[in-house]
């Protein structure tokens, strides 16, 4: 019964949040998007405390549901692992390991510097929910979209607008590459030993795991009822279970609950932790005591305290640098994340905004130091003005939450004009492009020279410019842009 | 002041005429139009519409030379495309000659092209399927196209009139036009008096290779009246024609029909025309103005009144139509064979027609493809017939707060992104105006471009207005 509730739950949250990253209306997220903030790495990262303690909370009372069921890499490997045990004679292939404690805190030691270091390339590699965004975003997506646009195109034959067609883009290589290791790591692992990557490589499968040695509910094996048959402990997958010993490893036990139907003698029950005391006699588990629980968690507190210190004291008005050359010295972020500061300390790179951005213009970051990250680039499209979607959807708080309002009046970039690409210099043409475009009104034309009155070049006023793009991307010069954006290091209101 | 008189008085006059053309018919009218039913008694659709009558197209007879010409007219304008292998766009052969063969077969023997139409293509595609056929079955068009010339000197355009004859694989011409006068008497006489070029032309009209002289209008009634009244006499003359150009052309862009056709019969100049059903405007009418047709003639399209309309007045030669579809060349067989004249009833409702067409906001553009392609990139008429099609089907919105807002505002929208491709779409649109000199309905393209990049942005960002 207990396994049946998991896995109906843990299917719908799968799919929810599979779907986030598959949505390109911007509906779903209206209804599911606190799906993808509920994650624990997000939720860290965007100093979400509520949601923190919550899934403390939850780990300490019922062990690591988090892992079984709102985790989706970890739905995705029990997935995998459902299909690796449907072979015939598979069905029952774990064993009982023991646990690579020197490999699982190291990993976790290294995830928690990381954090406070800012190093955000090796967080949102680790950051399981990252990972299986990746993975979603850049495998997932495309068959969605490839099949909307085959409705799009049924649906155009008999005149209906039930569908629109959009574009199947693969927004960054290297991204994809990553996310394709990602595949064929968790696969593998998944495929031959269920939850190993959870309990040997996942911090926060450590992390929760830790937790859960004392949590209040746990899988307890009455030593009364057990014959020993080893049923439970081949079919776990956390391959957690000592049968020989009565002993469960509740570090590593993701309380998926299998072992329960397993066991034909009812010896398996998930209980108060005050019963297994009576029933096993068991002591305190070894290693690490509840003290250093609690340091654990401050730890944990700190390095969220010192982001948010950070936050605050950051500061300094962006140089904008004048070049001719289109490419960027000052990455464009997307507005409402404030700075690329606060992007890099915030993000996990999940690419929820990267898949939702209707405008195709968030583009996974190639610079290590940011890597996978989102960046702004306009040549696919330019920040349109009634469009908020990447604040909405962001878990991590990367980008925070903003209106169209907000957002007309936040300056994310600069608009700079190159003489030498312009239509006007170049084919002498008049154009007014930039200038029409501009929702700001903060480009004029002024006569180039009296002998051509209607050769007008444009000039643009910096306390306007939001940095938009609108001029860029729908500036007539190909293939770079008379006029381009420059991020602006911090944001700021116009 | 007597300039503004002068269209009125012969309004009246022309009215007159026009209605005596139209008196002759009306009781037939019926009986005609039902006639394809006749006899019939299958249900199915395609017994509904019955065949295509063959051996009973409307003849007209050229004054000049005896032609009995079709009153349909093949316009080669668009010819039906297809992408070869390299990915690139030709001329879809077989579908022309599928198309020519059909046209032929049904006493279709006018056809009208030019060197520029098609991407160039037209005459080569409209010469290799006549070829096929014999030559006295069928009259050829083209024209002098000098307008889209770098140079305007004799010696090209006297390669341009032997390289239609070489494309079209013919020894003489049968209708020879100067293409697109009419937008100023100095560049007319630019184009083709201060060259020789007409000189030309009227010693090759002589010499047997060109039997009809003659030219096509598009633009300022100063320079028509110009050119009618030289000392030449005109074998026939293209004009725009149809019930909305009748007495609503703008006048801006283009001359009342009623004036050029009053003026032409006063000349005995026998009028070939063009955009009969105002690339296509006609034959999608706002569903008010067809339910008053629907009205009298169910089963008659929107198209066959505006064909019926272009082909009634009697010194009309014929009536171009540029069939892509053999669905369209069937219809329009179908109207022609023979001529139901339009009644004087008839009249009077599309009179009512005009009035809601010329209160709607549409893009005078024809597709004519003339001002194509843009040197940015855009695909002018594909964003001037979608924004069209939208006044059309009624759902242009007129403020946000329409009780359809949310639905039109979708159609729009997803059918722009359908039928245009973002990059072509009107915000790309820079203003460079080098498109503008080439439309003959004179539109302001990039104005024109601003408004229909205005309405879908306030779509777009869902702005009140």
């Amino acid at each position: 019964m207990l396994k049946k509730i998991r896995v109906v739950i843990a299917g719908l949250f799968f799919l929810l949040i599979t779907l986030l990253f598959l949505d390109f209306t911007g509906s779903v997220h209206v209804w599911f998007g606190w799906i993808a903030k509920i994650q624990l790495i997000p939720a860290v990262l965007a100093v979400n405390a509520v949601i923190l303690a919550a899934l403390v909370l939850a780990t300490l009372l019922f062990g690591r549901i988090y892992c079984s069921v709102i985790c989706p890499l970890g739905v995705f490997q029990d997935l995998v692992s459902r299909i690796s045990s449907r072979r015939k004679g598979k069905k029952n292939r774990f064993s009982y390991s023991p646990a690579k404690s020197l490999l699982r805190y190291g990993i976790l030691g290294l995830f928690i510097v990381s954090l406070v270091a800012g190093l955000s390339t090796v967080v949102s590699l680790l950051d399981p929910y990252a990972a299986y965004g990746r993975m979603a975003a850049n495998f997932l997506a495309p068959l969605y979209r490839w099949g909307n646009n085959l409705l799009a195109l049924l649906a155009e034959q008999i005149d209906s607008y039930a569908f629109y067609s959009t574009e199947v883009l693969v927004k960054g290589w290297l991204t994809f590459g990553i996310a394709l290791v990602t595949l064929i790591v968790t696969v593998i692992l998944a495929w031959k030993h269920g939850r190993s990557y959870c309990n040997t490589i996942c911090p926060v499968g450590t992390f929760l795991g830790f937790l859960s040695r004392f949590s209040l509910f746990r899988i307890v094996i009455d030593v009364n009822k057990c014959t020993q048959c080893k049923a439970c402990e081949r079919g776990c997958k956390s391959s957690c279970i000592e049968a020989h010993s009565f002993s469960v490893d509740h570090s590593r036990c993701v309380a998926c609950f299998n072992c329960i139907g397993k066991c034909k003698f009812g010896a398996l029950k998930y209980t108060g932790a005050r019963a297994v005391k009576k029933a096993a006699g068991e002591a305190e588990p070894p290693g690490l005591s509840r003290r250093n629980l609690l340091s654990l968690l401050g730890l944990l507190a700190v390095s969220a305290t010192v982001k948010a210190q950070q936050l605050q004291v950051d500061g300094g008005l962006a140089a904008i640098e004048d070049k001719k050359v289109p490419d960027r010295k000052t990455p464009i972020m997307p507005p409402g994340c404030e700075s690329a500061q606060h992007m890099k300390q915030h993000c996990t790179a999940c690419q929820l905004c990267v898949s939702a951005c209707p405008n195709h213009i968030l583009v996974p970051s190639r610079k290590f130091s940011v890597f996978m990250q989102p960046e702004i680039s306009y040549e696919r499209g330019y920040c349109r003005p009634e469009c908020v979607e990447c604040s909405q959807v962001c878990p991590a708080g990367a980008i925070r939450p903003i209106t169209p309002a907000d957002k007309s009046a936040i300056s994310i970039g600069q608009a700079i004009w190159i003489p030498d690409n312009c239509v006007v210099n170049r084919d002498g043409l008049p154009c007014d492009s930039c200038q029409r475009h501009c929702p700001t009104g903060a480009i004029t034309l002024i006569e180039r020279d009296p002998d051509h009155p209607k050769l007008k070049i444009p000039v643009v006023d910096k306390e306007l410019c939001i940095g938009c793009g609108a001029c860029e991307n729908l500036c007539p010069a190909r293939p770079f842009s008379a006029i381009y954006v420059e991020g602006n290091v911090r944001h700021h209101s116009i | 002041m007597e300039k503004k008189n002068q269209p009125q008085i012969k309004h009246e006059i022309n009215r007159r005429e026009f209605l005596k053309v139209l008196g002759t018919g009306s009781a037939v009218t019926t009986a005609a139009l039902y006639g394809c039913k006749t006899g019939n008694t299958v249900s199915a659709e395609g017994g509904m519409i019955g065949e295509v009558p063959a051996g009973q197209m409307t003849y007209r007879v050229n004054p000049h030379t005896g032609d009995k010409v079709s009153l349909l007219g093949f316009g080669c304008m668009r010819w039906p495309l297809r992408k070869n292998a390299d990915g690139r766009e030709e001329v879809d052969q077989e579908a022309v000659n599928q198309l020519v063969d059909y046209a032929i077969e049904h006493g279709v023997n006018y056809f009208d092209t030019a060197p520029v139409y098609v991407q160039g293509w037209s005459e080569t595609a409209t010469g290799i399927a006549l070829k096929r056929h014999p030559r006295e079955k069928f009259f050829i068009a083209t024209k002098a196209s000098n307008h889209r010339q770098g140079t305007r000197s004799l010696q090209e355009g006297i390669e341009m009139y032997r390289k239609s004859m070489r494309e079209l694989q013919v020894d003489y011409i049968d209708y020879y036009l100067l293409h697109s006068v009419g937008s100023s008497v100095p560049d007319f006489n630019a184009r083709f008096i201060d060259n020789g070029l007409l000189e030309f032309l009227k010693e090759e009209r002589k010499a047997g290779r060109i039997r009809n002289l003659g030219w096509s209008f598009h633009g300022i009634q100063e320079v028509f009246d110009h050119v009618l009244n030289m000392d030449i006499q005109w074998d026939f003359c293209q004009i725009q024609l149809n019930y909305q150009d009748w007495r609503h052309a703008d006048p801006r862009r283009n001359v009342n029909a009623e004036y050029l056709y009053a003026e032409l019969s006063k000349k005995n100049v026998p009028a070939v025309i063009m955009e009969p059903l105002l690339g296509g405007r006609l034959s999608r009418v706002p569903q008010q103005a067809l339910t008053l047709m629907k009205r009298v003639h169910p089963e008659q399209s929107a198209a066959s009144w505006a064909f019926r309309y272009a082909g009634t007045p009697e010194n009309i030669l014929t009536v171009l139509s540029g069939m892509v579809y053999m669905e369209h060349l069937q219809e329009n067989l179908r109207t022609y064979s023979p001529l139901v004249p339009i009644t004087e009833q008839e009249n009077s409702l599309l009179e009512q027609v005009t009035q809601i067409l010329v209160n709607a906001d549409y893009i005078q553009c024809t597709e004519c493809q003339y001002c194509m392609p843009c040197p940015y990139g855009l695909n002018i008429p594909a964003v001037f017939s979608h924004y069209n099609r939208c006044v059309s089907a009624g759902r242009l919105l007129k403020s946000s707060r329409d009780e359809n807002y949310r639905q039109a505002r979708r159609e729009f929208l997803i059918g722009y992104d359908r039928s245009v491709p973002k990059l072509r779409q009107a915000d790309r649109c820079i203003g460079c105006d080098v498109c503008r000199p080439r439309c003959p309905q004179r539109i302001n393209i990039p104005q024109e471009m601003r408004r229909v990049d205005l309405y879908a942005e306030q779509l777009k960002q869902q702005s009140d207005f």
